[in-house]
């Protein structure tokens, strides 16, 4: 069944979407991922414009960070203080990101700076989960629990403006969640992701929050950015079709379900060695469209 | 459901203005005294509903005597922004841009013979009678003839890849002399606006005399109202995109507590 799609102007079949909703919602179930930067490349993949694949799935994933957040909400694991300094960052970023790729739109450049980011990013993610899962696989083979440091006084902590979050049990400067915020507003904005991707190992590794706060409070930012991002991407670019984010959510809803119970049976590590596997396929397929010579030199931009 | 019920509707108008068309030229009092040329669609609105994967509108007519026919449609005139890729450090990138102030947005053209045997390329030209005869001018001063001319056949081959304009012309089939009819193909990604449909009749070489039909493409429905509303009222629709995104995400967040 066709079913044709009113700001991506294009007739798509309605089951393709949402298997593709279903198998991005299991794997985002499965590995705890929000799926933006599986589904962004996959959209482009159809033949979605970028800009509208970018613009609808921020839309999507402020419905599937709301389901997310209320989950870890109940449980407490949302450290409300930092979620609001890295959320000032990061509707700075994504205003600024939108801004970024109305401009990059007119001159023509925005696929290439879509297709750029996510190799990069997926890249550089993809190698260091490989790196993390394999390294851990063989710690528990070896049957022997490394430990490091509890507190790692470096240059972070030298920064001014220090702030005290509570929840997080954390005494550092707020320039550093606001920075991390930044980023992730603008890759928001840019690469049509939640950025949790960056923003976990980010708030894990640089800001040192406890794990247990750290999905809830990047979900918690993530759904007021990508709410921003929704907003000024409809504004200023008209490119949401809510038509194809209510697909994609309807397929996901129902993949995650799935996803979380065989998550369950499975391990960490395991999981996090499949899920880096997969990040490099979908970073080396847009890698090497980058590097193919295209069908043809010529290409049709968008108008005024 | 809906499509469905639209396509029996064309039946039924195709079949009316054929009966129509027949009585007409039988009530004909005589060939001389007759328009020389009568042609009409079997539909001047194609509606761009949910189903929507391309259509066929039918042209149809007669002529007082035999003759060449060429049928021209053409959709509204876009400004086109174009671009060049070229290689740096391994990757392609858009590296040059040209903007065609005026380009058809759809092209497709008919004939009864080969484009080539009916008229002087002089006369394709001045009528635009075939895609390579399309005038599509860029800015003088931005491009010297044969760059302008490379610009133009990428303009052309990425419209035929998109299928809006067309690679061969369609064939105008004939029943006996007289009557003509011919199937005009829109895909699923038409362009919308006001159409024009062309009819020429030509005779050794010469245009006898020429019609011009109009022809809307819309979005009707749901799609409209969405498109229409995401472009009139962009902040609005920003905003109820962010609502529908939270009751949706409120809502699956219930049928997952429930499991």
């Amino acid at each position: 069944m066709q079913i044709y799609l009113p700001i991506a102007e294009m007739s798509v079949n309605v089951f393709l979407l949402l298997v593709m909703g279903g198998g991005v919602g299991f794997l985002s179930g499965l590995f705890g991922v929000g799926g933006g930067f599986l589904m962004t490349p996959l959209l482009i993949f159809v033949g979605v414009p970028p800009a509208v694949a970018v613009g609808t799935e921020a839309n999507q994933i402020v419905a599937s960070s709301v389901s997310g957040v209320l989950a870890h909400w109940r449980r407490g694991n949302v450290d409300i203080k930092m979620g609001l300094v890295l959320l000032l960052g990061g509707l700075l970023g994504s205003t600024f990101g939108v801004g970024l790729f109305s401009f990059l739109r007119e001159v023509g450049q925005i696929d290439l700076v879509i297709r750029l980011s996510f190799v990069v990013f997926l890249g550089i993610i993809g190698l260091l989960m490989l790196y993390e899962s394999l390294r851990s696989m063989g710690r528990r083979r070896a049957g022997q629990s490394a430990r490091g440091k509890l507190h790692q006084h470096t240059w972070v902590h030298g920064l001014p403006l220090k702030m005290r979050f509570r929840r997080s049990k954390l005494y550092i400067s707020a320039l550093l969640p606001l920075g991390i915020g930044f980023l992730v507003g603008v890759l928001a904005a840019v690469m049509g992701v939640g950025g949790g991707f960056v923003m976990v190992p980010a708030m894990i590794y640089l800001l040192g929050m406890p794990t247990s706060v750290v999905v809830g409070t990047s979900l918690f930012q993530i759904i007021f950015v990508t709410a921003n991002v929704t907003f000024l991407q409809a504004y200023a670019n008209q490119t949401v079709d809510v038509v194809l984010a209510l697909l994609l959510l309807a397929g996901a809803v129902i993949g995650a379900q799935f996803g979380v119970k065989v998550g369950a049976r499975l391990h960490g590590e395991q999981l996090r060695g499949i899920l880096a596997l997969m990040v490099l396929a979908v970073c080396a397929k847009l890698f090497f469209d980058l590097l193919a010579a295209p069908a043809d030199l010529y290409s049709i931009g968008v108008g005024h | 459901m809906r499509r469905r019920a639209i396509t029996a509707g064309d039946g039924m108008r195709r079949a009316l203005a054929a009966a129509a068309l027949g009585i007409a030229l039988l009530a004909a009092p005589a060939p001389s005294r007759a328009a020389p040329l009568v042609a009409d669609l079997s539909q001047h609105l194609v509606a761009i509903t949910t189903g929507f994967t391309g259509t066929e509108v039918l042209l149809f007519g007669a002529v007082d005597e035999a003759g060449d026919v060429v049928v021209i449609v053409r959709g509204p005139d876009r400004e086109i922004v174009m671009h060049r890729k070229s290689r740096i450090l391994g990757v392609w990138v858009n590296t040059a841009q040209m903007t065609f102030p005026s380009a058809p947005s759809f092209y497709a053209v008919a004939s009864s013979r080969p484009l080539d045997e009916v008229a002087s390329p002089a006369l394709l030209k001045r009528h635009e009678m075939g895609v390579e005869y399309l005038r599509l001018n860029l800015p003088r001063a931005k491009a010297s003839a044969n760059v302008a001319d490379e610009w133009r056949q990428g303009l052309i081959r990425n419209q035929q890849a998109l299928g809006l304009y067309q690679k061969t012309p369609a064939t105008i089939h004939f029943l006996g002399n007289r009557l003509f009819r011919v199937r005009i193909a829109l895909p699923a990604n038409v362009p919308t606006g006001s159409y024009q449909v062309e009819v020429f009749l030509l005779r050794d070489g010469r245009v006898v005399t020429a019609q011009t039909t109009p022809l809307h493409v819309s979005k009707i429905g749901s799609e409209a109202v969405v498109y229409d509303f995401a472009y009139e009222h962009a902040a609005l629709y920003g905003l109820i995109a962010i609502f529908v995104a939270l009751v949706a995400g409120w809502l699956a967040h219930l049928a997952f507590r429930k499991s």
